[in-house]
């Protein structure tokens, strides 16, 4: 079973099964749809990367069709379907801005990249060449992903250059290099239906990403079992065969419990475990450091449920487990997703067709973004900078000195406190909007109003370009072409639909005038994205992420190429791990975890936990959908949902404006009373900016080492305004709107007996009913 | 019944995403405007949702064209129930009122009734209606009703009972095993009883 010999033809380097797709229909062009014609792409949203047509018709993206493919079969969610109307969008940016005396007004390209250079040059010059900082993204082409890098450390010279991926995946992607020596999901989204039970950890896959949900019902039409952990009943866990609700921050506490109880059980693949992996003896002690009733504590989670996963988990054949933000969103991001490793290790999953491990990539290049060396310690290929041979090898590809490559720079989450201690004096944000998407945006707007200038890059006026000293209009996705790598590590091809509108340039143009400006100009000299692309595979050549095999060619005509394909006869990896794991030995390290709370829990005037997450119209901070009528017309502003044990405690109803207050701040929303989520948590959806942002509220602690804040975690409070003794009228009274009866507000005092984190209220509990 | 295609609606896969809305909205006949409806049940209570789509009826055949005085609500051979006809379409309403699932719109302004007609444009040639096509999580299915047996889980049914009165639709709806129809009016009465039986006493420890 662990060498999966069986289901793979050894003579085959690809065992991969394309039946299912097929072309569109020729009949389409009959059906009205004369004058058009159909530009084949991917979508501009999540990490799944959905294919699509899109219908271009007189130069301009005028609709949507579907388009069979090997993941999406055709589907798209609703940011998908209307993805298009970004192209055509009548708030685009559309010239070139400059802050004169406090406001943004026009200016010519020449003006404006002038000024960038100039200031830039001053800067260095007095300050040093890391005081100019470049913030990057993940949802633009590896060819952008890639010169975003090369132009920090070549044109700039400045080591402080990082990316938004820092907040999305670098816990997932520290866990598994440190677990198998490679960061991908190791297998395609085609093989969830091969597994026996899916355990969803920490992942709203449902809602974040809706087109993996039909792979899941076809693995559950084959008899498959579904159990979801999470704080909150989503659309996936209200029909899951289990749901833990487990406790914001308590995941390691259940996973290693459901370690234990396989342990316990006699279901742990003793061979695989002895043959393919490193660190058992310290695992299976690190799994009986807490006791099952520790564990429920910690967790949040029942013991019978805790028993009744980890067997209807431990006794699939094969079983896959899929997590997300949900855990690593956490202080301790990186052991959660260990602490799943481990599992799927236990059971001798990895490695196996439907088995093991798939982390879910949020940003559309999510996978790709962290590959291409815009990350703060990394160059192309996942090679690291302070790696002599990897720095020789990349500055011999870009035809520099060794020892003019920089060495590693502050992470996204640090660079923030540079801003606003005044070490970094400039930053160019591109395809970022930081002002949504960092926790505590208190400190984050501070930072950026220390800068000068800040140069934002981007399409729409979003949060950030809005206090940009210098804005530069760029395009859309599907006014350029390139690469993306979705999130089973399949690397697919965007290609161009229309122009950009106005003066507005495409990225990568606008980062080589820059270098040209800055007398770099014979390092980016580049005409087409597949100038780029073709530079791409020579520095990622030898890398751990190796695309030198993959040309546009192929990814067309293998619908998507998996690295790592390293020559041209490959045809790609979909399946990894299936004889050996990426380090020297060839073994997985199995690496012992330990539970520790959150940064911040709940207690004396904060006594709910309150967690952050997606919705299904949303994407990101939303620049993009907030301005795509259907999604937002959808969700037009954030909620706070309560469970009604706690609305009914201080007289919330449902749709009343309440306040949530953490230690960083307060904001008033809409309440939503529902039992959908647990007595003791708070949910707040994250999409949206200013005083709806919750990242007013969030903790900004980070994990140690790979920076990722704790977006999911923190202590906070909900207040009903116009409560006795606040001397505030509720708002909406009198106006037909539901209030709820007011009450008193919480009180370390008078906190009900729902929230049991309270001192021994838990055993009290359970001793007293029995039925707990 | 040959293997004629038609849609399987199944409640218990939908999530609410409404992509299937968005689709809709993208037809060249009616951009901007969705045929198709999705509901919270309640969200106070749940995070279920439900696909409501016009359910072409077979036996009564198709009610609202029955009391249509002006014949403007055509039927294909193949069962499809056809949007009221823009030259024909008096505004009367009388549709609105007669459709058993609550199924056709009444646009004011244009004094026009709208409903879905299962993509004509699509499925005449051979391609899915684009709800079906869009829906992430396949709970909107189209295909025929042996090809659903063989490659989903799942009891589809395609009789509805409302009181007395029993509708057969050409579209399936995917119920529990050893549901034969969707009895609407038992359904109501059991959810009383269920509501006045526990009233918060029975409720599982779920969480601690």
């Amino acid at each position: 079973m662990t060498v999966n010999k069986d289901f793979f033809e050894p003579s085959r380097a690809f065992n991969y099964d394309f039946q299912s797709s097929g072309p569109t229909p020729a009949k389409w062009n009959e059906a009205a749809h004369a004058g058009e014609r159909l530009v084949p792409t991917h979508c501009s949203f999540c990490g799944v990367q959905c294919a699509m047509y899109l219908r271009v018709k007189d130069g301009k993206v005028v609709g949507v069709e579907p388009r069979d493919y090997p993941h999406n079969r055709g589907s798209l969610c609703p940011k998908g379907v209307v993805a298009y109307q970004q192209a055509d969008h009548p708030e685009r940016l559309l010239y070139p801005m400059i802050r004169r005396n406090g406001t943004l007004e026009r200016a010519s390209w020449d003006e404006a990249l002038d000024l960038v250079v100039k200031r830039w040059t001053e800067i260095q010059k007095e300050h040093g060449r890391d005081s100019v900082a470049i913030y990057s993204g993940s949802s633009m082409t590896n060819e952008k992903c890639y010169l975003m890098g090369k132009f920090a450390r070549v044109a700039l010279r400045t080591r402080n250059v990082d990316y938004n991926g820092r907040l999305c995946m670098s816990s997932a992607a520290g866990a598994y290099e440190r677990a198998f020596g490679l960061d991908r999901a190791p297998l395609p989204m085609t093989d969830i239906p091969l597994a026996d039970t899916i355990l969803v950890v920490g992942s709203n896959v449902a809602e974040c990403f809706p087109v993996a949900m039909q792979w899941i019902w076809k693995a559950r039409d084959r008899g498959a079992k579904l159990i979801v952990v999470d704080p909150r009943e989503t659309p996936a866990a209200r029909t899951a065969d289990l749901w833990l609700p487990v406790r914001p921050g308590g995941d390691v506490a259940l996973l290693n419990a459901m370690l234990r109880v396989l342990i316990e059980d006699g279901l742990v693949d003793e061979r695989y475990v002895r043959s393919r992996t490193n660190g058992w003896a310290e695992v299976r002690a690190a799994a009986f450091e807490m006791s099952l009733d520790e564990a429920e504590r910690a967790s949040g989670v029942p013991r019978a449920r805790i028993v009744a996963a980890a067997r209807l988990y431990g006794d699939a054949p094969t079983s896959l487990i899929m997590h997300a933000r949900g855990v690593e969103h956490s202080t301790h991001g990186v052991d959660n997703c260990l602490a799943c490793i481990n599992l799927a290790l236990a059971r001798g999953q990895v490695g196996k067709p439907g088995g093991g491990t798939m982390m879910l990539t949020g940003q559309g290049n999510g996978q790709g973004g962290r590959e291409m060396g815009q990350k703060a310690a990394q160059l192309p290929g996942y090679r690291h900078i302070d790696d002599p041979e990897d720095r020789r090898y990349i500055a011999g590809v870009w035809g520099v000195p060794e020892e003019e490559l920089p060495g590693p720079g502050a992470a996204a989450t640090e660079m923030v406190h540079l801003m606003a201690n005044g070490d970094i004096k400039s930053c160019m944000v591109m395809c970022s909007n930081l002002m949504v998407s960092l926790p505590d945006n208190a400190v984050v707007q501070r930072a950026l109003d220390a800068l000068d200038p800040l140069v934002v890059v981007d399409f729409f006026m979003s949060e950030t370009a809005s206090r940009a000293d210098i804005l530069l209009p760029c395009a859309v996705w599907c006014e350029d072409e390139g690469t993306t790598t979705n999130l089973e590590g399949r690397v697919v091809k965007l290609n161009k639909a229309a122009e950009p509108p106005g003066e507005a340039r495409r990225d990568w143009e606008i980062a080589c005038d820059i270098a040209r400006r800055l007398g770099r100009g014979q390092f980016f000299d580049y005409r087409t994205p597949r100038d780029i692309w073709n530079e791409l595979r020579v520095a990622t050549k030898g890398g751990t992420a190796d695309y030198s095999g993959i040309t546009y060619e192929k990814i067309d005509s293998q619908n998507g190429v998996f690295w790592p394909c390293p020559r041209d006869d490959s045809e790609g990896t979909p399946r990894l791990f299936t004889e050996r794991f990426n380090h020297p030995d060839g073994r997985a390290r199995m690496h012992a975890v330990h539970y520790r709370p959150p940064a911040e829990t709940p207690g004396g005037d904060f006594p709910f936990y309150l967690t952050s997450g997606r919705v299904v119209y949303q994407y990101l901070s939303g620049t993009q959908t907030r301005r795509l009528g259907f999604l937002n017309s959808q969700a037009p502003e954030p909620w706070v949902e309560i469970h009604p044990r706690a609305a009914e405690r201080l007289g919330i109803a449902s749709d009343e404006i309440v306040r949530v207050r953490t230690p960083r701040g307060s904001m008033e929303l809409k309440a939503l009373v529902t039992p959908t989520i647990r007595p003791d948590t708070l949910f707040i959806p994250f999409h949206y900016g200013n005083r709806h942002a919750v990242n007013q509220l969030t903790n900004p602690a980070v994990e140690p080492t790979v920076k990722i804040p704790e977006y999911k975690c923190c202590a906070a409070t909900v207040e009903k305004l116009g409560a006795p003794g606040t001397g505030e009228r509720p708002e909406g009274a009198g106006e037909g709107r539901r209030v709820g009866r007011a009450t008193e507000n919480l009180t370390p005092e008078n906190a009900p007996a729902m929230f049991p984190y309270r001192n021994g209220e838990v055993a009290a509990r359970a001793s007293a009913g029995g039925s707990h | 019944m040959a293997t004629v295609k038609t849609m399987f609606l199944d409640p218990s896969r939908c999530i609410g995403c409404r992509a299937c809305e968005a689709a809709c909205r993208e037809c060249d006949s009616h951009k901007g405007e969705s045929m198709i409806m999705v509901d919270f049940l309640d969200r106070d209570w749940s995070v279920a949702t439900q696909p409501t789509l016009c359910m072409h009826c077979e036996d009564p055949v198709a009610p609202c064209a029955q009391v249509c005085p002006a014949l403007a609500i055509l039927i294909t051979p193949d069962g499809v129930v056809q949007q009221a006809d823009t030259s024909r379409c008096i505004g009367c309403q009388n549709c609105v009122y007669a459709c058993p699932f609550g199924v056709p719109k009444f646009d004011i302004e244009a004094r026009l009734m709208k409903k879905c007609n299962l993509c004509y444009d699509r499925t005449s040639q051979g391609l899915k209606p684009w709800c079906a096509q869009a829906c992430p999580t396949q709970a909107i299915w189209y295909g025929d009703y042996e090809e659903f047996v063989n490659e989903r889980e799942g009891n589809a049914v395609n009789i509805t009972n409302f009181g007395t009165q029993q509708v057969r639709t050409k579209v399936y709806h995917v119920l529990p095993d050893g549901t034969a129809r969707l009895d609407v009016g038992a359904l109501l009465a059991e959810d009383d009883l269920a509501a006045r039986a526990t009233t918060g006493s029975n409720e599982e420890a779920w969480v601690l």
